[in-house]
């Protein structure tokens, strides 16, 4: 048995060795941390690279004397030990040695940590508030705002559809930045610590409830850029991720042109009725988005913390309580209000889905208040009631 | 594993036979070698529990999509496991190995307050009790890591939190009066001669270990009053709305929880210093140094907490000093390591079991500390931070450091314990299954962490979906290897094998192996004489 | 003497005397954290209130731009925002400038805001006078308020800060009820 040892021992190293050949020949991003697009990503990258071939050669160097000594005072090859087991100079040569290697490594980590404590006046300020589980960006300057949602169909999460290229890393409404320009992101939460974490930029920042933390960017190239929230935030962490989309100074310009249009421009219409079908259709889509992570597409939800939307009292019960719940939330449970979310149309839609979904419309089952068509009209007028009541 | 203890030698301990007899043997014994067995048991039925959610965890992540368990029920797994290997496998059985050996190393009777260490045992099952039923109740069960960051773990906690957090108190408390134990049967006990610089370097780092503990496990038994007090007395010591502060939080679980993971890792550096000679024939080189750097390693603990949460926005000046002292740990442990390695040049090396889990405790706890080295830079820890890259980092550490120390110290140990050899086949064919699942397990994650992985996460983008599955592949390999040991270990325990004598390895030297095997159930009744 | 607490006999109470002062220490963190905080502004917390004394020397070769933030905790169904978004002034002028904030949750309620300065290092030098933040606020249900800061920068603000952000969120402090004192006009 022991003889067989060496042999088995070279077998493994030749198979771990054809391994990381094999892993190699993978596009470099998937192996090592991205160079990325800005001035901040390219020092860390250089830092990374840095540390890592130091800590190679020193690798290298023990593992090779150690390997050396293995084979070359083996007992069975009839070695003899030495007698010699303290040696000061020698003790105090390999504390020292690795702690000028220290210091070199120290050196160019501050300069990188001092230039990345930028506090230049900035181009664009953005605050980034992170919610279980979606962002919220406000672009201060512009008076944009608004959240950005995973957008990968339920269907894929559960393996009933086949996954796109971005699985997980998609979202309904990305983060518009423009290239060239100093970018100020300040960072912070609604409920628990997320982190804003975009490997492309170089940006990791914890997003604290009460704290508001900061960081730069001042992108190099145009291009969508991904990545995800990395601080558990609770079930659906993971499902979270982040978007940007760089674009040039006038792309910019447009795009907030735009955006501001939009909302100066006349409410959309909401007088006018739509089908049952039309609802029905637009409705599963926001459902999807919106709804579905928790409540899952079945209408099954995760009971007891997100209970089902199948055959429940408020699904199937009366349309109004149904309404109020989707616009003011439940308080104290993970179920927000939607009303500064989304528009009177949508939750119109989203009502209507849900009421007809999952065989809830069942009206000899549930009774006459199953089911129904709602109307971006009456949820205006629920929404105006409700503010109205408060206020008295 | 001391079954075998009563059957030969012993005359002057009659064991009570029949159910009741044995349960209250167990129950109320106060001998250091039964509560060190009780200790191990218990340490190697958590391993089985925590490696069977780690395999949950890495099953769910075989390719990306919802397939196995939900997204609340990963939570669950990653939080309960973490906490398991720290508190109910690597402390219980670095405490159990002390047990057995710190007597018997320094030339004792037993442990100086027997009953102290009856206690500490017998408060674990319950503490771990308190934390599986958690799984039994209406609510998730514990689902924020094991980190348990407010305020995920106290405002936005599940029930079961508090369940929990009465848990921690309780492992809390067995470990202080565990530490208690070992330094004052260390600074008592010592056999005539035995002077502190002529102790066995695992008892030494033992030492350091006790003081550790009692430094700072009273400081998460505080971090968790104080997330009790916030979740059901009305305080505000985590939560902004009343003026306190989340990220206090951080510091008081990190100020505790960076000396942790050395408590994790001291006594197996004493480990390997003893195996290490013992399988070279040679003495330990720079017996000196080597105390001298786990004094500094111990130290350093102290003041590196914040290395931890370099992204949660703490100043400039404050990160400078934390990059710094953290990168300064590396020079003891470079030390150590030049050391093991002085010690291993030109000796006589033979290659037992406990030899090879040494020699690869050697290649990748060094490994392990080299992205320790990486993660102490702070512009590059920005992109580490909570990656997979942390967590093939720790999973380094831990498993080819600690746990392989402890499995180099059952192989060492285990037969001056039952008075038997184990088996030597099995052990190498576990050795070998082990150390290259391990790095199948833990080396792609790297990768997956440099590509952008966070950790914690129950489903991932396409791109890491080869590595991932590399990765579970390693894990089963890795959890179904540890059934040889277990039935290597019961086959030894239970007297097949050859019996060995009271110098069980040529180039053992030590008080213990001046005792026969198994050794008698009172150590050292007489002071034995301390030679050089 | 201290030979004594480590004999034989009082080894084992000296080391439960320690544990239990590491207990303590725990909790002494807190205070520590924030003295620390306090003296130094790592965590980006202002000051409470600081006295209107003599008119502090104005600096007009500098300007200061100051953004004004303001967040809803925990989905807080409030109006909540700084009726100046951006503000330019120099280092030792005194500024007053209000939030808004109705209370839309249908019910009386006590709310705290908490201040957070970015970069931290800027936290202290920003010295409130008058600041809603200083106290909890009790709004009954739909009440509005335009609420102060009267405040001035003070001019050790480092040289390399030309924009600070000044942030506030509104916490519901039902749970942490202190004072009923009110501040700002309806």
């Amino acid at each position: 048995m022991k003889n067989n040892f060496p042999v088995f021992i070279s077998r493994i190293c030749l198979l771990l060795g054809s391994w990381f050949c094999i892993s190699s020949a993978y596009a470099e991003s998937r192996i090592n941390m991205p160079q990325g697009v800005t001035p901040m990503s390219h020092d860390i990258y250089a830092l990374h690279m840095m540390i890592f071939w130091i800590c190679v050669s020193i690798g290298v160097l023990v593992f090779s004397v150690l390997i050396y000594s293995l084979i070359k005072f083996r007992k069975s090859k009839g070695a003899v030990p030495a007698d010699f087991h303290e040696h000061t100079v020698v003790e105090i040569t390999w504390a020292v040695i690795p702690f000028l290697i220290l210091v070199a490594m120290a050196i160019p980590a501050t300069k990188v940590l001092m230039r990345m404590d930028n506090t230049d006046d900035a181009d664009v300020t953005i605050k980034i508030v992170g919610y279980q589980w979606k962002w919220k960006y406000e672009y201060l300057d512009q008076g944009i705002s608004y959240f950005s949602n995973l957008s990968t169909p339920v269907s894929q999460l559960n393996n009933q559809a086949p996954k796109n290229e971005w699985y997980l890393l998609e979202v309904d409404r990305p983060l518009v930045v423009p290239i060239h320009q100093k970018i100020r992101f300040l960072v912070t939460a609604n409920d628990v610590i997320h982190s804003w974490w975009v490997p492309a930029l170089g940006i990791k920042r914890d997003a604290i409830p009460g704290y508001i933390h900061e960081s730069w960017a001042r992108i190099e190239k145009t291009g969508t850029y991904r990545g995800q929230c990395a601080e558990l935030c609770g079930v659906n962490h993971g499902f979270m991720p982040i978007v940007v989309e760089a674009v040039t100074p006038e792309a910019f310009a447009a795009w907030v042109q735009q955006q501001t249009a939009g909302k100066t421009s006349l409410p959309p219409d909401i007088k006018k009725e739509k089908s049952q079908a039309e609802l029905l259709k637009q409705g599963e889509t926001l459902y999807t988005t919106h709804c579905a992570i928790c409540h899952k597409p079945e209408g099954t939800g995760m009971p007891p913390a997100f209970p089902a939307l199948k055959g429940s009292v408020i699904a199937t019960g009366p349309v109004k309580n149904h309404i109020a719940m989707v616009l003011n939330g439940k308080p104290g449970t993970a179920m927000q209000a939607f009303k500064e979310q989304l528009s009177d149309e949508d939750i119109a839609a989203i009502v209507t889905y849900e009421r007809h979904a999952w065989g809830n419309d069942d009206t000899p089952r549930y009774g006459k208040e199953a089911g129904g068509t709602v109307q971006a009209a009456q949820v205006a007028s629920q929404r105006a009631e409700s503010t109205h009541e408060k206020l008295n | 594993m001391s079954t075998a203890v009563n059957d030969v030698h012993e005359h002057e301990h009659e064991h009570p036979e029949g159910f009741w007899g044995v349960l209250g043997r167990w129950l109320f014994t106060t001998n250091h070698k039964d509560i060190g067995t009780l200790y191990l048991w218990l340490s190697f039925i958590m391993f089985f529990v925590g490696g069977a959610m780690a395999l949950v965890i890495r099953a769910e992540l075989f390719q990306p999509g919802a397939r196995i368990v939900s997204p609340e029920f990963f939570n669950q797994m990653t939080t309960l496991h973490g906490l398991i290997m720290v508190f109910g496998v690597v402390m219980p059985a670095m405490v159990g190995l002390a047990n057995w050996q710190i007597p018997m190393m320094i030339g004792a009777p037993d442990m100086a307050l027997p009953r102290l260490n009856n206690w500490s045992f017998w408060i674990l099952p319950f503490a771990f009790s308190l934390l599986m039923s958690t799984f039994f109740m209406s609510g998730p069960a514990p689902d924020f890591g094991w980190t348990f960051y407010a305020p995920l773990s106290t405002t936005y906690g599940p029930k079961s939190t508090d369940f929990m957090i009465f848990s921690i108190h309780l492992m809390g408390l067995s470990s202080i009066m565990g530490a208690i134990n070992v330094i004052a049967t260390i600074f008592n006990m010592r056999a005539p001669g035995m002077t502190l610089m002529k102790m066995p370097i695992f008892v030494w780092s033992w030492l350091v270990t006790a003081f550790l503990l009692l430094g700072v496990m009273p400081v998460l038994a505080g971090a968790v009053t104080m997330m009790l007090a916030d979740r059901h007395f009305g305080t505000s010591f985590f939560n902004a709305a009343g003026g306190g502060d989340p990220i206090l939080f951080q510091h008081v679980f990190w100020f505790f929880g960076h000396p942790e993971v050395y408590i994790l890792i001291m006594p197996a550096f004493g480990v390997i210093s003893e195996v290490v000679s013992t399988f070279s024939r040679k003495k330990i080189f720079g017996y000196r140094f080597m105390i001298y750097a786990i004094v500094a390693i111990a130290l350093l603990s102290f003041i590196v907490w914040a290395h931890h949460m370099f992204t949660a926005g703490i100043p400039l000046v404050t990160e400078l000093f934390f990059m710094y002292a953290t990168m300064l740990v590396a020079v003891p442990t470079g030390v150590k390591v030049f050391n093991w390695v002085a010690t291993i040049f030109k000796g006589s090396i033979s290659f037992e079991a406990p030899m090879l889990f040494a020699i690869a405790f050697l290649f990748l706890f060094t490994m392990g500390g080299f992205s320790g080295l990486m993660l102490s830079i702070v512009p590059a820890d920005y992109q580490y931070q909570d990656t997979y890259f942390v967590v093939a980092h720790f999973h380094y550490v831990l498993i080819p450091g600690s746990i392989f120390a402890i499995m180099a110290a059952i192989y060492y140990w285990l037969p001056k314990w039952t008075g038997h050899m184990y088996n030597e086949t099995m052990a190498k064919w576990h050795f070998w299954l082990t150390v290259i699942s391990i790095n199948i397990t833990f080396f792609p994650m790297h990768f997956l962490g440099l590509a952008g992985m966070p950790r914690r996460i129950p489903d991932y983008a396409l791109q890491f979906t080869d590595f991932n599955r590399i990765a579970t592949i390693g894990a089963f390999i890795f959890g179904f290897s540890q059934l040889l040991f277990l039935i290597n270990v019961v086959r030894t325990v239970r007297g097949h094998g050859p019996r060995v004598g009271a110098k069980v390895w040529e180039g053992a030297h030590g008080l213990e192996w001046t005792l026969p095997s198994p050794p008698p159930y009172h150590s050292f009744t007489v002071p034995p004489e301390i030679k050089n | 003497m201290i030979k004594r607490f480590f004999s034989k006999k009082h080894l084992p109470v000296t080391l439960l005397v320690i544990a239990l002062a590491m207990f303590g220490f725990g909790f002494a963190l807190v205070p520590l954290y924030t003295l620390v905080c306090k003296t130094t502004g790592i965590n980006g917390k202002t000051a409470g209130p600081s006295i209107l004394g003599e008119p502090a020397e104005i600096d007009t070769s500098r300007w200061v731009t100051i953004q004004f933030l303001a967040t809803n905790n925990a989905n807080l169904d409030w109006k909540f925002y700084p009726e100046t978004i951006t503000l330019k002034l120099h280092p030792g002028e005194n500024k007053l400038i209000y939030y808004y904030a109705e209370n839309l949750s249908g019910q009386g309620m006590t709310v705290q805001a908490i201040p957070s300065v970015t970069p931290g290092l800027a936290a202290k030098h920003i010295k409130k006078t008058e600041c809603f933040c200083f106290t909890q606020q009790t709004f009954k249900a739909g009440e509005k308020r335009h609420m102060p800061i009267l405040f001035h920068v003070d001019n050790s603000l480092p040289k390399n800060i030309n924009t600070f952000t000044l942030s506030y969120t509104l916490f519901n402090a039902d749970k942490y009820k202190k004072s009923n004192r009110t501040l700002g006009r309806p």
